[in-house]
């Protein structure tokens, strides 16, 4: 036996490999399945693909682009978040030194671009999804689950769009936050709001309504970007790797991808 | 054999019992929690401006359109033959600060395209109703007062007397 077929098997029975691959060599039915089931990585995946699934007319991959759009928004998004600080004083300034003084000056633009891309491929996907009828039943759950996705996606490019603190910045989420103002029953100016008070006393008014929540004040301010920042960078992230675990898993437990069932 | 002697005396049909006061309170408390985040959301004290603010002597203000206070007070003073008045910097589309233009004498917002006369009267593009016009009064040295918390949205009420002053 030659020396390196030798190493390779002892290594192979060494208590360090074998604590961490807990079946053996993936070359019949049983053991390629083990490799997928026992690997938390892994067992979002279905063992097996049906052929129709790796067809790219059939999927456009569209998912697949959202997925790795979401790692690398993450990935971008945390190196940018070494150097951003999200206060009125600071803000405008670290934006232009990422671009200006930082090395790898492209970052920025990355996370941009890549967002940009995130929503397109999200209604590209979604729309491959509506022509192929992969929402019917017993997918319809999953297909709730996705819209909720598509909700938070924008809702990251929302508060993403607020964080680099310039005019532009600073009108759309006014803009935005107006909008929230005309929300049904939650918003200062919405339909139905007048109803909701008692006596001559309003429950919805200025100080507490949907517009007050976005920007935690009247105007926007310092509480509305560190309260985009968090939201942007913790809390919608947060939510949003939960449910792509929960639709990855739903897309194997409803009968796989993109396959007459 | 009774199977409840067996169990400490618990039966199945009193453990659901406790089981199901479980979830209740379980369900109560994280909806109150839930509560409390959600109004830990909505602060109780803000670091914004005062709304009431000194404005001068009201003979320092010419005829027409007054921007001196536009980036501190998002306020314009305008001054016309019937008297002065305070005018919100708010467009009452979606909320940007529209520019005024002197060579067409209207506010322009750069948002959306809506325009405002100088009485705040809209003309053009989506704004639904004129720009708001804030309480104005003279305090006993003479200076104008403007209080921005007191505000009308209606041509109806420019008439109204604590919203112009006469000169």
């Amino acid at each position: 036996m030659n020396p390196f077929r030798k190493l390779w098997n002892y290594l192979r029975e060494t208590q360090i490999w074998t604590s961490i691959v807990r079946h053996k060599y993936p070359d019949n039915p049983r053991d390629k399945s083990l490799a997928v089931l026992t690997n938390v990585f892994l067992h979002l995946h279905p063992v097996k693909t049906r052929k129709s699934g790796v067809r790219m007319s059939f999927t456009w991959c569209m998912g697949g682009l959202t997925f790795f759009l979401f790692l690398i928004e993450t990935v971008t998004g945390i190196l940018l978040m070494f150097y951003y600080r999200p206060t009125l004083e600071f803000a405008y300034n670290d934006i232009i030194a990422l671009r200006e003084h930082v090395p790898l000056g492209i970052l920025r633009e990355i996370h941009r671009w890549g967002a940009h891309s995130m929503v397109i491929t999200v209604w590209l996907h979604m729309f491959r999804v509506f022509m192929t009828g992969s929402y019917k039943p017993p997918r319809e759950f999953n297909w709730g689950v996705g819209v909720i996705l598509l909700v938070l996606t924008m809702l990251l490019s929302f508060t993403g769009y607020l964080l680099p603190w310039d005019q532009l910045a600073i009108w759309a989420i006014t803009v935005g936050a107006n909008m929230a103002a005309a929300t049904p029953f939650g918003g200062v100016e919405g339909p139905g709001t007048m109803l909701l008070k008692i006596g001559d006393v309003p429950l919805v008014h200025s100080g507490n309504d949907a517009k007050f929540g976005l920007l935690a004040g009247r105007f926007i301010g310092g509480a509305t970007l560190l309260r985009f920042y968090v939201l942007h960078c913790i809390a919608i992230p947060f939510v949003v790797t939960l449910l792509i675990a929960l639709h990855f898993w739903r897309v194997r437990k409803d009968g796989g991808i993109s396959g007459p069932l | 054999m009774n199977q409840s002697n067996e169990n400490n005396g618990v039966t199945r049909r009193e453990f659901l019992s406790w089981f199901w006061l479980g979830w209740i309170t379980f369900s109560v408390v994280l909806g109150g929690l839930g509560a409390l985040v959600g109004r830990f959301l909505f602060p109780n004290v803000l670091f914004e401006k005062p709304s009431k603010f000194r404005a001068g002597a009201p003979a320092t203000y010419a005829m027409g359109v007054d921007e001196r206070y536009k980036d501190t007070e998002s306020v314009w003073v305008v001054r016309n033959s019937s008297g002065i008045f305070a005018l919100s910097t708010v467009c009452t589309h979606l909320g940007c600060t529209p520019n005024w233009l002197p060579g067409e004498q209207k506010f322009k917002c750069p948002c959306h395209g809506s325009g405002y006369r100088a009485s705040g009267l809209h003309f053009e593009g989506p704004a639904p109703r004129p720009l708001e016009r804030f309480a104005i009064s003279v305090d006993e040295t003479g200076q104008i007062v403007i209080d921005k918390s007191k505000s009308v949205k209606f041509q109806t009420d420019w008439d109204k007397p604590d919203f112009k002053l006469k000169v």
